[in-house]
C-alpha cells in the first residue's frame, strides 16, 4: 500500500527533480569546452544575467509569447466552430467526427511537419496549384516565414483545442437554449449570453494546452520557420548543439520551465475546479 | 379580444416511425388553468413544445391570441415555458435569471430591477437574489423558474411537469399556490403532468390524452363523474368497468357502491367475499370477489370489515356511467 503511495513521489524525484537538479547545477556552472562534459561547476549567476540582459534572448523571449498567443487564438477560433458542430452532431456520428480530429495523430509529427514543408516550399504543392490554376502567377514562398510558423502550430495543436472545447460544450444542457429562447434571446445573443460563458473552462483548458507547448516549440519554428524566426526553443537548441554552451541553454531551459509554470498552475486550477464542480 | 387564447387546428408530429401528436384540435379558454394528462409517451410534452414552438409540426397549425405562430421561432412567441428541469442558468444569479428575460428586450437599469424584485417578492425569494441556483433547494429552485417565466407577463404560460421534482410535502402546498398565483395574475396556465392527483386538484379544464389523441376534454368533475371511455376511467381514479346489456360498458366508481354485512335494500346487490382491505386513513378500499366470479372494488368508512368476510354489494340504478367505447 504505501509503495504505491511511494511510486509516483519515487518517479517525480527521480525523473523530474534529479535532472531538474542537474540542469540547476550546470546553468550556475561556466562553459569549459575542453573538459568533458564541457561544464566547470559553480555558483555564477551570469547566465541567468545574460538571459535578461542580451537583446537576442529578449527578443526570442517576446517571439516566442507572441507567435504562440497569436497561434493560439487562430487555434481557438477555428476549433470552437468545429467542436461546436460535433457537440451538435447526431451521438451516432460524434465518434466518428472525434476520431477525424485525432486522426493526425497516428502520423509521427516529425513526418507531418515535413509534409509540410513539401506543401509550402516554393516548388511546393500549393504554389504548383497556386500557378496552375492560375489564381496567382508568381506567388510568394510561405516556407520560412512567421506565416508558415503559425500555420504549423495551428496544425499540430488544433486537437488540443478541440477536445477540451467539445467535451464542455457536449455536456451543455440542450434546455438552457431553450430556456434562453423561450425569454426571448434570438440565437446568436443565446451563444453570447449562454453556450460561450458555460463554456469558458474548456475555453481556458483548449487555450493553455495550446500555448504552453507553442512557447518552447522548436521543430516547427526549425523546419517551417525561416531565420528570421526566432524562438526560445530553438534559441535553446542552437545554445547547446551549435555552440555547445551547456550552461546557457540550461538557463534558457530553466526560464523556460519557470516562465511556463504560471499559465500551467492555472491550468491545473481550472481542472481541480471542475472536478470540485461535478462532485 | 374575445376568443379562446389558443386554438390548436389539426395539430400532427411524428418522429419517425412514432407520431407523437395525432391531428388533435384544441381549444383553451382565456383565464384557464388547463391541465394536459396522460402516461408517459402519451404526446402531451410534445404538445406542450409545439406551442412554445421547439417543435415543428408536420400538420395543422397553432393560434395564439387569433395569431398563426406557424413558423414563428420560440424567440418572438407571446409565451413562456417553465421546463421540468427548470432549466435555471448555472452562471447567473437568481435575479439576473428572472432579469433574463427583460434584458433580451433592451430592458435595463432601475425598471427592470424594480420589476425582478417584486417578481422575486411573489416568490418569497427576495432574501435569495445574489445567490447561485446551486445554493438552492429544490423548491426554491422551483420558484426562481417560476418567476422567470412570469416577468415578462407571457400571454399564456407553459409549465411542463411543474411539481414533478418536488417531494410530495413541497408538492402539496406548492399546488394551492400555483393555483393561487394563477388567479391573481389571472393569466392562462397550460400544464402537462402525468399525476391525475395533480390534474384534478389545481385544473380548471384538463384535457386527457393517450397516443397522441386528445380523448376526453371537461371540468374535472366531470370528466371524473363521465368518462368517456374505458381508458379515462381508467385513468382518472378508480373505477369498476362492468359489461351493461347490449354490449356495453358501465363505470362505477368504488365510492358509490355500498359495502354492508346484510343484504342492502338498492336495485344492484351481488354476495360475495372480501380479497384484500388497503386502509387509506380517511377510507379503506376493498376487493371484493363475487360469488359469479367478478372482482370489484368498494371504498368504506367503515373500519369493521376483516379480509374472507361475507358481505354484500350494493349500488343505486344511476351510480354507474355508461361509456361511450
Amino acid at each position: 500500500m504505501r509503495l504505491v503511495i511511494a511510486l509516483p513521489f519515487v518517479w517525480l524525484g527521480v525523473f523530474f527533480l534529479l535532472p531538474f537538479a542537474l540542469v540547476l547545477a550546470i546553468a550556475l556552472g561556466a562553459n569549459a569546452p575542453d573538459s568533458v562534459p564541457p561544464v566547470e561547476l559553480g555558483l555564477s549567476p551570469k547566465n541567468f544575467a545574460l538571459l535578461f540582459t542580451d537583446d537576442l534572448y529578449l527578443a526570442a523571449w517576446l517571439t516566442s509569447l507572441r507567435i504562440a498567443a497569436v497561434s493560439t487564438l487562430a487555434a481557438l477560433l477555428l476549433g470552437y466552430p468545429m467542436a461546436y458542430a460535433i457537440a451538435r452532431a447526431a451521438p451516432a456520428r460524434r465518434p466518428l467526427l472525434l476520431m477525424l480530429v485525432v486522426l493526425p495523430f497516428w502520423t509521427s509529427f516529425l513526418i507531418r511537419i515535413y509534409a509540410w514543408m513539401g506543401l509550402l516550399d516554393e516548388n511546393g504543392l500549393l504554389n504548383q496549384f497556386l500557378r496552375w490554376s492560375g489564381i496567382v502567377a508568381d506567388p510568394g514562398t510561405l516556407l520560412g516565414t512567421e506565416w508558415a510558423v503559425h500555420l504549423g502550430i495551428v496544425y499540430a495543436y488544433l486537437p488540443f483545442m478541440v477536445l477540451p472545447l467539445y467535451a464542455t460544450l457536449e455536456k451543455l444542457d440542450v434546455s438552457l437554449l431553450e430556456a434562453a429562447a423561450d425569454l426571448g434571446a434570438r440565437p446568436f445573443a443565446a451563444f453570447l449570453t449562454i453556450t460561450l460563458p458555460l463554456s469558458l473552462p474548456g475555453i481556458v483548458a483548449g487555450c493553455l494546452l495550446v500555448f504552453i507547448p507553442a512557447v518552447g516549440e522548436f521543430v516547427i519554428p526549425d523546419l517551417l520557420g525561416g531565420t528570421g524566426t526566432l524562438m526560445i526553443g530553438k534559441v535553446l537548441w542552437d545554445e547547446f548543439f551549435t555552440n555547445g554552451d551547456w550552461p546557457l541553454a540550461s538557463a534558457v531551459a530553466i526560464c523556460l520551465l519557470v516562465l511556463l509554470a504560471g499559465p500551467i498552475a492555472l491550468f491545473q486550477r481550472q481542472q481541480a475546479k471542475g472536478l470540485e464542480r461535478r462532485t | 379580444m374575445s376568443g379562446p387564447i389558443v386554438r390548436i387546428e389539426g395539430l400532427a408530429k411524428r418522429f419517425g416511425a412514432v407520431t407523437a401528436v395525432d391531428r388533435v384540435d384544441l381549444d383553451i379558454e382565456r383565464g384557464a388553468l388547463f391541465a394536459l394528462l396522460g402516461g408517459s409517451g402519451c404526446g402531451k410534452t410534445t404538445l406542450l413544445r409545439l406551442l412554445a414552438g421547439f417543435e415543428t409540426p408536420d400538420g395543422g397549425r397553432v393560434l395564439i391570441d387569433g395569431q398563426d405562430m406557424t413558423g414563428v421561432p420560440p424567440h418572438l412567441r407571446p409565451v413562456n415555458m417553465m421546463f421540468q428541469s427548470y432549466a435555471l442558468f448555472p452562471h447567473m444569479s437568481v435575479a439576473d435569471n428572472v432579469a433574463y428575460g427583460l434584458r433580451r428586450e433592451g430592458g435595463g437599469g432601475a425598471e427592470t430591477d424594480r420589476r425582478v424584485g417584486e417578481a422575486l417578492d411573489q416568490v418569497r425569494l427576495a432574501d435569495f437574489a445574489k445567490r447561485r441556483p446551486a445554493q438552492l433547494s429544490g423548491g426554491q429552485r422551483q420558484r426562481v423558474a417560476l418567476a422567470r417565466a412570469l416577468i415578462k407577463r407571457p400571454k399564456l404560460l407553459l409549465l411542463d411537469e411543474p411539481l414533478a421534482a418536488l417531494d410530495r410535502k413541497l408538492r402539496e402546498g406548492t399546488r394551492f399556490e400555483l393555483v393561487r398565483l394563477q388567479a391573481e395574475l389571472g393569466l392562462t396556465f397550460v400544464m402537462v403532468t402525468h399525476d391525475q392527483e395533480e390534474a384534478m386538484s389545481m385544473a380548471s379544464t384538463l384535457a386527457v390524452m393517450d397516443a397522441g389523441r386528445i380523448v376526453q376534454v371537461g371540468a374535472p368533475h366531470d370528466v371524473y363523474e363521465r368518462p368517456a371511455s374505458r381508458f379515462v376511467a381508467g385513468f382518472i381514479g378508480l373505477a369498476n368497468i362492468l359489461e351493461a346489456p347490449g354490449g356495453r360498458w358501465v363505470a362505477l366508481r368504488p365510492e358509490k357502491i355500498v359495502l354492508s354485512a346484510a343484504r342492502p335494500d338498492l336495485p344492484h346487490a351481488s354476495a360475495g367475499k372480501v380479497v384484500d382491505i388497503a386502509y387509506e386513513g380517511a377510507r379503506s378500499l376493498c376487493r371484493v370477489a363475487l360469488d359469479d366470479g367478478r372482482t370489484m372494488l368498494a371504498a368504506t368508512s367503515d373500519g369493521a370489515f376483516r379480509r374472507g368476510q361475507d358481505v354484500w354489494l350494493g349500488w343505486a340504478a344511476d351510480a354507474g356511467h355508461p361509456l361511450d367505447e
